[in-house]
């Protein structure tokens, strides 16, 4: 199967073409109760993670809240 | 007497006491300073997902959501646009729409920039969040804000943990008077006294970070902060003495042997 390079929080990682987001946030451990998710600077809703497939060059960020004042 | 509550966005609060989540050494530290504060309100800011390291322990097991509300902010921003899109984020976490804008301009005094500020203020409040708004010290610009749809006003004390106090207490008044909103000192408080002063000038509350974090017993100040809310609050509504220039003796003058 083909790989392909995305970005997720500014790193690049290697991930099989066409794999589903939702595959990836599992492979990271990601709590879905406790982030947000931008696709390509757009907000993904987290319960449709499973219809979402990767393509090159993705730009994926996971946020969430940390100590701030 | 009658419960004096601090209303934000018709949410009711007991404690008139914010604190910020930054700057503690851990995160037990810091859920324990909070619990020591009373504070009912704690900023967070939004930031990347660690991924190389799966077993970070996260804010929200520390500080549990449920029990504290989370005022999310804009931290590090510097324009309207990262301002929006980290807000976004904020409320896609878990539905969270009372949120803190802080909008900087200068990376050295960390001073509001206040036309990204109002303009953001605006967007927010359409889009259906309430916001708090960091601003300056500036009647204008916080009468400004309040027109945009702010929820809180939330003027500076001084620059972002520089702990020099109020600097500017009559401004903090004209602010306080011209406005029905609450008015939450924001920024810069460096003691205790500081949070009595901002109470006794008429504010709703006050919101603390470094002065509490950073304090060589965080825990001690957390409590000091707490209790100095109260007692500047209880002052302010019981009504102060005017000030006279001359003595005026406590003991009565007749009778005198």
């Amino acid at each position: 199967m083909k790989k392909i390079k995305i970005k997720v929080n500014g790193k690049v990682k290697t991930v099989l073409n066409n794999s589903k987001l939702s595959d990836l946030l599992n492979n990271l451990n990601i709590p879905l109760k406790k982030v947000a998710i931008e696709l390509n600077q757009e907000i993904i809703d987290k319960k449709r993670t499973i219809n979402i497939k990767l393509k090159k060059d993705d730009k994926i960020e996971i946020v969430h809240f940390i100590g701030g004042g | 007497m009658k419960k004096d509550k601090l209303i934000i966005a018709k949410k009711k609060f007991d404690s008139r006491l914010i604190v910020g989540t930054g700057k503690y050494k851990s995160m037990s530290e810091c859920a324990k300073a909070i619990k020591m504060s009373g504070a009912e309100i704690v900023t967070v800011a939004v930031r990347r997902v660690n991924i190389s390291n799966k077993n970070k322990p996260l804010l929200m097991d520390y500080i549990d959501p449920k029990k504290i509300t989370y005022l999310p902010n804009t931290a590090g921003c510097f324009n309207s646009k990262d301002a929006l899109r980290t807000l976004r984020l904020a409320r896609e976490i878990g539905g969270w729409k009372l949120v803190k804008l802080e909008v900087l301009g200068d990376k050295t005094n960390l001073f509001p920039d206040m036309i990204e500020t109002l303009k953001t203020t605006e967007v927010l409040a359409k889009e259906g969040f309430r916001v708090m708004v960091y601003c300056n010290d500036d009647p204008l610009m916080a009468k400004r804000l309040e027109n945009s749809g702010a929820d809180a006003i939330m003027p500076l004390a001084a620059p972002i943990g520089s702990g020099l106090g109020i600097l500017n207490k009559i401004n903090i008044q004209i602010i306080r008077k011209q406005t029905k909103l609450p008015v939450i000192i924001d920024a810069g408080l460096g003691q205790a006294s500081d949070a009595a002063i901002a109470m006794e000038l008429g504010c709703d509350g006050v919101l603390v970070n470094t002065a509490i974090a950073k304090a060589k017993k965080p825990f001690e100040m957390a409590l000091a902060f707490k209790n100095a809310v109260i007692a500047g609050r209880q002052s302010y509504n019981s009504g102060r003495i005017g000030k006279t220039l001359m003595g005026n003796p406590s003991s009565p003058t007749e009778g005198i042997i």
